[in-house]
């Protein structure tokens, strides 16, 4: 290091007392992506592949590994754009369904693969101080990521002609979102606006209020909870059918076994954060000759929120399973679980695929709406404040 | 005791009274006798101090005046009534050994937590959570978070929300305990200045032995197994004190008379 110092100042020569140049210094990483990036597309030369897509990869490769020691931002901006120009012109010739594609061809989506991880391993060594842009690199990195994961998925399947049955295309997925938005849309509402967030609602609720009875009976603590216990593990295949018979057909059902699913974890981990608080901190609050409710109020809630939030984290996801699955066990003929269940049966899995992104996304939004309500609760405790 | 040897100038009416008082833990192993046959009586405005080695029943005797153990046999009265009324009649301030403020809230909003239990309006906790901020010299860090602030300043936060109930009586226990030396002598000069001016009658318990001799008109020392009162030591020390105090040798003598009494009380070997 000293020594490789000393080198490059005594290159620099004049004013070398002034500015000391820092060494160049590549990681194992990005020498290793970008030859490996630059290999790749000349063999695609040999193989077949487009010529000028082969040239343009390979200055984009030389041209960022030379620009890293200065900034690494133009070189995740130059190996990005490189690879969606790439990406680009690869999904074009595909889509020009020859049946079978050159090994260059092949050889030229890895070389474009491998400049878009270049791209996002730059970007996520960027270190800054300025909280905005650091920001919009938290949501860029995921982003380039995400797209050059449909891209792969785009090009292996229409480049070895996967079987649709087996896995269609994005961009098959995508016609069949825009032209039923309708059909979607009233799934949404009957699975998640209907069942599950009014589901959500009560069993956590419920577990929430149980728990404080318990608080204060510690009878009911050793007599619930182990009954709690056994009704989280019944079998949510079982339950369904039986939630069917006892509420009908429309969501009634569905949000009882979402109540049924979401009760337990809260109840146990509100009993949990409870007692979290600490010996020193009730005897706090008995020398102020604190009621029962007011430390509750002032001292364990607060201590419990953690716990609470865990909770609701756990629940936002297994309520939209839980509502999913339920449909499986007789609806009327709407709702994201009933579609996938119809839709498989008639081979229509692109209709699939759209209603499980739907709930993907869906479940996505609720659990960092959660998250997002706990940061502002528990802004003080360790693991949030930082 | 002997209210005649106090050297507090003004009327010697006692605040607390303790009467041949025992205290049992029953464990698995037997009973542990962590307080036997203690007497004591703490008059108003005095300034006492519990010094002992680990396990002498020193903190139990303070978790006893304040109502958080209960004795097993003997009597003990606190402004002439029992622990537990007292306790509930908010008669004392107790601090901790850490400052166990709530994260939560803000260093204001916790010197206002007793406070708002206790029901006042908004405005006279507004005005006592200020005059005692100020008084701990904490005026300015309201909005801070506890976890902003440093050990010495949570502590005197914890200060700040004992004084806040306006108690005659504080009991304190090991305050300064995780505290640097330095930050130690600072709080401990500002804690006498405050018993100075507001003349409460203090309780405190320590295991150093300048730092009792500093504080105190009364060191009480303790020893262990089982926990019992070794000697009460009072102090013929100035009211009014500076820090270089601790380098006359009436202080030497005080403290060499402490040590001594600690040494008679057990085998070096437990001190540790």
């Amino acid at each position: 290091m000293n020594t490789n110092a000393a080198q490059t100042v005594i290159a620099g020569n004049a004013n070398a007392t002034d500015q000391l140049v820092t060494p160049v210094k590549y990681r194992f990483m990005e020498r290793a992506l970008l030859s490996c990036a630059g290999v790749v597309s000349l063999l695609s030369l040999v193989l077949g592949g487009k010529i000028w897509l082969a040239a343009v990869l390979l200055v984009a490769a030389y041209a960022s590994f030379r620009v890293i020691p200065q900034s690494r931002l133009t070189a995740a901006v130059a190996t990005g754009v490189a690879s969606l120009l790439a990406a680009y012109v690869l999904l074009g010739q595909v889509n020009i369904a020859e049946s079978r594609q050159p090994l260059g061809f092949w050889f030229q989506v890895i070389a474009a693969w491998l400049l878009a991880w270049m791209c996002v391993e730059q970007l996520s060594a960027i270190k800054t101080l300025s909280r905005s842009y650091a920001g919009l690199l938290n949501i860029i990195i995921p982003v380039l990521f995400g797209v050059w994961l449909l891209l792969l998925w785009e090009l292996l399947t229409q480049g070895f002609n996967v079987p649709q049955v087996l896995l269609p295309a994005p961009s098959l997925i995508a016609e069949r979102f825009v032209s039923s938005p309708h059909i979607l849309w009233a799934d949404f509402q009957q699975t998640f606006l209907k069942a599950v967030l009014i589901g959500y609602a009560i069993g956590c609720g419920a577990g929430f209020v149980v728990a404080i009875l318990i608080d204060r009976s510690p009878f009911l603590q050793r007599g619930l909870l182990p009954i709690g216990n056994l009704v989280s593990a019944l079998p949510i295949v079982g339950v369904a059918p039986i939630m069917v018979m006892w509420f009908g057909f429309d969501w009634p059902s569905k949000a009882a076994v979402v109540i049924i699913m979401t009760f337990f974890p809260m109840l146990v981990n509100t009993v949990a954060g409870l007692s979290a608080a600490t010996p020193m901190q009730h005897d706090l609050m008995k020398t102020y000759a604190a009621s029962y409710w007011q430390s509750l109020f002032k001292l364990r809630l607060p201590e419990a929120l953690p716990f609470i939030f865990n909770a609701l984290k756990i629940n936002s996801t297994l309520a939209m399973i839980g509502a999913i699955v339920a449909e499986f066990f007789g609806t009327p003929t709407v709702g994201m679980g009933f579609r996938i269940s119809t839709e498989v049966g008639r081979m229509n899995v692109d209709m699939v695929w759209a209603e499980i992104a739907v709930a993907a996304v869906a479940g996505s939004l609720f659990y960092g709406a959660v998250a997002l309500t706990e940061r502002v609760f528990t802004f003080w405790h360790p693991s949030i404040r930082g | 005791m002997s209210d005649l040897l106090s050297n507090n100038s003004q009327q010697t009416e006692s605040v607390i009274n303790v009467n041949n008082l025992s205290l049992t833990f029953p464990t698995s192993d037997g009973d542990v006798h962590a307080l036997s046959e203690i007497d004591l009586t703490i008059n108003r405005g005095d300034f006492v101090s519990f010094i002992g080695p680990s396990g002498c029943g020193k903190t139990t005797l303070l978790r006893v005046i304040a109502d958080l153990e209960q004795a097993t046999s003997g009597s003990i009265d606190v402004n002439g009534m029992t622990p537990h009324e007292a306790r509930l009649a908010r008669a004392y301030g107790y601090v901790f050994q850490a400052a166990s403020l709530y994260p939560w809230r803000t260093i204001s909003k916790n010197v206002a937590l007793p406070l708002e239990i206790m029901g006042l309006d908004a405005a006279v906790i507004r005005e006592r959570v200020r005059k005692n901020m100020e008084l701990v010299d904490l005026a300015g860090f309201e909005k801070k978070y506890p976890w902003q602030l440093s050990g010495g300043m949570q502590q005197r936060a914890s200060i700040a929300r004992a004084l806040a109930v306006e108690p005659d009586l504080l009991l304190m226990d090991e305050p300064f305990g995780a505290l640097d030396e330095i930050v130690r002598d600072h709080l401990n000069e500002q804690l006498l200045k405050l018993w100075a001016q507001t003349n409460k009658t203090v309780v405190f318990v320590t295991h150093s032995i300048p730092e009792a001799v500093y504080l105190s008109n009364r060191i009480v020392v303790m020893s262990p197994r089982p926990g019992r009162i070794h000697d009460v030591i009072e102090s013929n020390l100035p009211r009014d004190r500076e820090l270089s105090i601790r380098e006359t040798p009436e202080f030497l003598t005080l403290a060499n008379r402490v040590r001594d009494g600690l040494r008679a009380g057990h085998s070096y070997d437990e001190v540790a």
